[in-house]
């Protein structure tokens, strides 16, 4: 398994790593939100990496994780099915973060050593605010512009956040667990 | 009268910006993007662009129906090319799992997709050709298109809305003799990609609108984010399927172009080329194809129907039917128990059994119920994972986290176009206005994929 990512980045900023996995090979680090900015320019800088491409940037919302129904019983004989037993995987998933409802997810690639790193910071739901990383990549502005329409999370130093997808007129971040999926909204536009 | 007139008119010295506001009913902006330009005579000073006229909410609903229940709302991503989106989608899931499909199904899975980026790529040369005024073009490229959706039809059993893949496998196994046709379609293609290129490579009014506009930088390129054919323009080699091999790309033959300047001709180019390697891939592919199982079990011979297979297997009376194939409806040609092993994994915690199974075995009837039941259905262990392929566009990835549920707790995909749209305003800044037409048709923006 290969964890040469991970180790570049928690040697050099020890105190920012709050966690690491390589879950499914996809190596992952979980950081402080205050350590962002600082970790992606050396990401973006530093030789050994040069992460040029911001791959994608998204969140979760982790509210809801681990609440869903459990699997259907046969209720005349009260015997239970249980899932489907786990495939499992060498270095197992930490779960979601903890004291965080909001997890925002940056996947970055470098063209010339090949190689994928996902970091994942906690966002808790008293502070939605983080670093935008507009001024390292150009196209951190729309994905930053959708994740703040989605679900809410602002991006300090962002020069134009607002939403993308959805109307100015919109109320409420669609893609948080607490918005119902059948909710409606009246349109906004001219009257005809 | 007339000296009123002149005082409303603007004099010589003075300067005034126009606004233009082009979309979204504007036909080449295909109905769902609003540009807002700042003009000053003819010169765009300043662009913004609006998105989302198209949002259908994919990632809400993905996360309230099954993993399988996902695959035809990714077909409505990119119409265009939707078994790539299949397979993305379904490959990001079987990461996931952990598990990996038969070598045939991997083939089988890389012929299509080849097919379908022919496809988007022969519509974007040919809108873009017939938004400059060569109709023509776009009529002979949209005609071998649908030689293309032809193979498609054979394959898949529908033009657009495919549905595919699946979570673990395909649909069905390719038809016999696919080869055949394909050649023919392919043959076709050559012969419209040759027709059209003495059209236009050459082409005085098409060389001028498309020499120098849109121009962007590799670097530039790089920080927005984009990828596919339109970074390749720029001379950055990054393709997906070279660089971070998935299925089978690493055991075919291609190449990848690349252009120097990055501007809507070397854009044209890229795709052209590609069309031709994508054609190299699927002959190599049909090739190397590891062969699939014989279609009916010789020592049952005849096919059974289903209903009858079905009141056999409820008397007991299996030694009749227990390698015998079932006569089933025309959809689910292809998908027999001979076929089933070599187009779907050995895995009965994720994919459906063959319908001889689940008619004449008490075993094949609960591995059917355990995976559609709801509430029961595939389970993914908890983990997050991220897939890239190579979408047409560009860079198509799906990142899927599971909470160990029938449903996913959360699908995002990386739409290429997404990344190429939000660089549309530093393309068209500083250019003419007619030059929105020819930059805004090399994005090959597909709403689908951009709203989501």
């Amino acid at each position: 398994m290969n964890t040469s990512l991970i180790k570049a980045v928690s040697d050099r900023f020890p105190a920012a790593v709050s966690a690491t996995h390589t879950y499914r090979g996809d190596q992952t680090v979980a950081l402080r939100p205050e350590f962002l900015l600082e970790i992606a320019q050396f990401l973006k800088e530093d030789p050994a990496l040069q992460m040029n491409l911001l791959v994608d940037v998204t969140a979760v919302d982790y509210s809801a994780f681990g609440k869903s129904p459990a699997p259907a019983f046969f209720a005349s004989s009260g015997v239970a099915v249980r899932p489907s037993t786990q495939i499992p995987d060498e270095d197992p998933w930490p779960g979601p973060p903890e004291k965080a409802r909001f997890a925002v997810v940056y996947h970055f690639y470098s063209m010339h050593h090949k190689h994928r790193l996902r970091l994942v910071v906690p966002v808790p739901e008293s502070e939605t605010e983080l670093t935008s990383l507009t001024p390292l990549w150009a196209g951190a502005d729309w994905l930053e512009r959708e994740v703040w329409d989605m679900y809410g999370i602002r991006f300090s130093g962002h020069p134009n956040l607002k939403r993308i997808l959805m109307y100015k007129e919109f109320e409420g971040y669609p893609l948080r667990k607490d918005y119902p999926v059948n909710k409606r909204q009246p349109l906004i536009g001219p009257v005809n | 009268m007339e000296t009123e007139q002149t005082a409303e008119m603007p004099t010589d010295s003075e300067k005034r910006e126009m606004m233009l506001n082009i979309g979204p009913a504007h036909p080449a902006m295909h109905g769902i993007i609003r540009l807002v330009v700042d003009l000053d005579g003819e010169q765009i000073q300043n662009a913004d662009v609006e998105i989302g006229f198209l949002h259908r909410g994919f990632e809400k609903m993905s996360e309230e129906v099954g993993y399988n229940g996902v695959i035809p709302y990714t077909d409505r991503l990119n119409y265009v090319s939707p078994l790539i989106n299949n397979m993305g989608y379904c490959m990001a899931v079987e990461k996931l799992l952990g598990i990996s499909v038969p070598e045939r199904c991997h083939y089988i899975r890389v012929i299509l997709s080849e097919i379908s980026r022919i496809g988007d790529h022969l519509t974007c040369v040919g809108a873009t050709a017939m938004e400059l005024g060569a109709f023509t073009v776009f009529l002979y490229m949209i005609k071998a298109r649908e030689s293309l959706w032809d193979l498609v039809e054979m394959v898949t059993g529908a033009r657009m809305t495919v549905s595919y893949c699946r979570v673990g496998g395909v649909k069905a196994d390719l038809p016999q003799d696919f080869a055949g046709p394909c050649a023919e379609a392919f043959q076709e293609v050559r012969k419209v990609l040759a027709e059209s290129d003495g059209l236009l490579t050459r082409n005085r009014i098409f060389v001028d609108r498309m020499n120098g506009t849109g121009q962007i930088s590799a670097e530039d390129a790089i920080s927005y984010g984009i990828t596919g054919p339109f970074l390749r323009a720029t001379g950055a080699e990054y393709d997906v399927r070279k660089d971070c091999p998935y299925a089978v790309y690493d055991q075919l033959p291609f190449e990848v172009p690349v252009g120097t300047r990055g501007d809507n001709m070397d854009r044209y180019l890229v795709r052209m080329e590609e069309m031709e390697q994508s054609m190299r891939i699927v002959e190599a592919a049909l090739r190397d194809i590891p062969p699939g199982e014989v279609l009916v079990n010789p020592e049952t011979g005849q096919p059974i129907p289903a209903a009858q297979m079905v009141d056999l297997a409820k008397m007991g009376k299996i030694e009749s039917i227990s390698g015998g194939c079932a006569l089933v409806a025309p959809t689910l040609e292809g998908a027999g128990r001979g076929q089933h092993r070599s187009i779907a994994v050995d895995e009965k915690r994720v994919f459906l059994p063959p319908k001889e199974d689940a008619y004449g075995n008490i075993e094949g009837l609960m591995q059917q119920f355990k995976l559609v039941m709801l509430g029961h259905g595939l389970r993914p262990p908890e983990g997050e994972v991220y897939f890239p392929v190579e979408g047409a566009n560009g860079e198509l990835g799906f990142y899927v986290v599971s909470d160990g549920s029938d449903n996913a707790y959360r699908v995002r995909v990386r739409p290429p176009c997404f990344a190429i749209m939000s660089a549309l305003p530093k393309l068209l800044t500083g250019e003419m206005i007619a030059d929105i037409v020819p930059t805004f048709g090399s994005v090959n923006m597909i709403g689908g994929e951009l709203d989501r």
